[in-house]
């Protein structure tokens, strides 16, 4: 076991062992936490690893946050049934978005992303599907045997748990031979043209299985929220992740979680009326604000905090 | 030997200009072909159209009996059609080795081995350590690509095709920027490599051309006017008037 695990092996230990001293409300904000870093992450395999920047992400977020409402019903479902659905439902609209948009480069693939996403969102908003711009409540949360996802210290752990496999999973991708590749191709995409990979599958691939991670936030969102609108697919969310990865540090696992944790708390930090008052209302200001002095502070991200410290003491 | 490549009346016309036209050439494994010409005589868009990386708009390209003309450059480069680049384009800030490995994984199945750290692929890492010992890296292979000098660098370009184990090797410009010391190392290199390649060489080092090259083409605005043995083209008058000027 190499050095970089620690971490992430004791930061995931602490969070099994968390709910013992937590509040609900700091539980709750946790799991949030969790969720996004699961977004955060499935996006950090497309901008991070591959290079590709999308600003459609939410798309996947919400189709399989959706998806998951609807196949529950009015009666629940069980979670073998339910979870499978929004992903492969996510993963299938990511396939859709990939094949087309991974056709461009650069700026422009950057503009069809996000009119893909736009798409679906208008598709949530304007039709009667499910709800329109209200959107709609899950009425009973899907269940697997014993497993209770109203019981919220169930809940938490199977989020934890979640965060932890899927960090795990992307991990292993970016250490297999197939990371490597998208690796090769964000650095030097004609070069591995010349050098036999077909790289327009590899960068497909990478793209669904982003879609199918994010299809899992979106699953495990609804079930926490009970209900979904479709401002989960809007361009906002889909900023507010890349965001997370900016703020955190593109180029690392960590990074993201740690962009996630960030961004999300400095959100609610906002957003409190009781130490802003009136300002709190106007929290995108001052997120904003506080945003850009990070980026221009810390143009690596928090990630690259330690080594400017370490930097700054040898220096 | 056997011809391995062959170019048949290959044309790539961009709008209006004409960059190659009716171009035909063989390629002999044991062979070092070169293509001489000015700047802009259609030698880069030959390689180019040679390796798949811009389609012809006319002519026909064979490669060990197949017509490749329609394949993608991936394809043709799993095939046995390696190229090194003019301008240096390895991956900087990844170590020297994994450059080799990265370009020798290509042709491996099993892309989708997740379980397996590419780190360990053995069959990728032997083909990058044999790679690099012969364009002359074995000592580089740890060190991060970008800090390499120019002429390691150029090397490096080389190796990453090598590793790749085509049959075939266009290179384009590969002696660019070099010393005189590294040029007869790179010349030492190809000598060693046309014995089991077939070696398409773009050059505009002229020594360096006519102490290694076994025949030698000459392109003048996008098409050959001249293709025959060294001593031929040297005393070839059109190819004087046209290119080497009055010095040769």
């Amino acid at each position: 076991m190499s050095r970089d695990w620690i971490i992430p092996t004791v930061a995931a230990l602490a969070l099994l062992l968390l709910p013992a001293v937590l509040t609900p409300y700091t539980q709750d904000l946790v799991v949030k936490v969790a969720i996004y870093a699961v977004f955060a992450l499935s996006l950090e395999l497309l901008v991070g690893v591959t290079g590709l920047v999308s600003l459609g992400h939410a798309a996947f977020l919400g189709i399989g946050a959706y998806v998951t409402v609807l196949a529950s019903g009015d009666s629940g479902g069980s979670i073998a049934r339910v979870l499978p659905l929004a992903v492969l439902a996510a993963a299938a609209y990511a396939f859709f978005v990939g094949a087309l948009s991974l056709r461009t480069k650069g700026v422009y693939f950057i503009m069809v992303t996000l009119a893909f996403a736009q798409m679906a969102y208008f598709v949530f908003h304007d039709t009667k599907i499910a709800g329109g711009s209200d959107g709609i409540f899950l009425y009973a949360k899907p269940t697997l045997g014993a497993l209770d996802l109203d019981d919220k210290r169930q809940m938490y752990y199977v989020v934890i748990g979640t965060l932890i496999a899927v960090y795990a999973l992307i991990a292993l991708l970016i250490r297999a031979r197939f990371g490597h590749t998208l690796a090769g191709i964000r650095v030097n995409e004609q070069r591995m043209r010349a050098a036999g990979y077909a790289t327009y599958g590899y960068k497909l691939a990478a793209f669904v299985i982003a879609g199918a991670l994010a299809g899992v936030a979106g699953f495990l969102l609804a079930i926490k929220d009970g209900a979904v609108n479709p401002e989960l697919l809007s361009w906002h969310e889909s900023g507010a992740v890349l965001l997370m990865l900016i703020l955190g540090g593109i180029g690392s696992l960590r990074g993201a979680v740690i962009g996630a944790i960030a961004f999300t708390l400095l959100k609610e930090l906002f957003q409190l009326e009781a130490l802003l008052g009136p300002v709190a209302a106007h929290w995108q200001m001052t997120l904003g604000f506080t945003i850009i002095a990070f980026v221009a502070l810390l143009p690596k991200g928090l990630i690259g905090l330690r080594a400017r410290l370490v930097g700054a003491r040898h220096g | 030997m056997a011809e391995l490549l062959r170019a048949t009346k290959l044309t790539r016309r961009f709008g209006g200009l004409t960059a190659v036209d009716g171009v035909t050439i063989g390629l002999h494994v044991g062979e070092v072909h070169a293509v001489i010409g000015t700047n802009g005589a259609g030698k880069s868009t030959l390689i180019n159209m040679l390796s798949g990386e811009l389609p012809a708009s006319d002519g026909t390209i064979e490669f060990d009996g197949h017509d490749i003309g329609g394949w993608s450059q991936p394809r043709r480069a799993r095939a046995g059609v390696g190229r090194s680049y003019q301008r240096t384009t390895i991956f900087p800030s990844f170590s020297v080795l994994e450059n080799c490995r990265l370009s020798a994984q290509a042709a491996l199945p099993r892309a989708w081995a997740v379980w397996e750290s590419a780190q360990r692929c053995t069959r990728s890492l032997d083909a990058a350590h044999r790679a690099l010992a012969a364009a002359g890296l074995a000592d580089a292979a740890t060190r991060p690509a970008g800090l390499l000098s120019h002429g390691g660098q150029r090397q490096l370009e080389i190796a990453m095709c090598l590793a790749t184990n085509p049959r075939v090797l266009l290179l384009d410009e590969p002696l660019a920027g070099m010393g005189a010391e590294e040029t007869s190392r790179m010349l030492a290199l190809l000598a060693e490599l046309k014995r089991e390649h077939a070696v398409l060489l773009v050059e505009h080092d002229m020594d360096a051309v006519f102490r290694i090259a076994d025949r030698i083409t000459v392109m003048v605005n996008g098409a050959v006017i001249a293709s025959d043995v060294p001593e031929r083209i040297r005393t070839n008058p059109e190819v004087q008037v046209a290119y080497l000027g009055d010095e040769h």
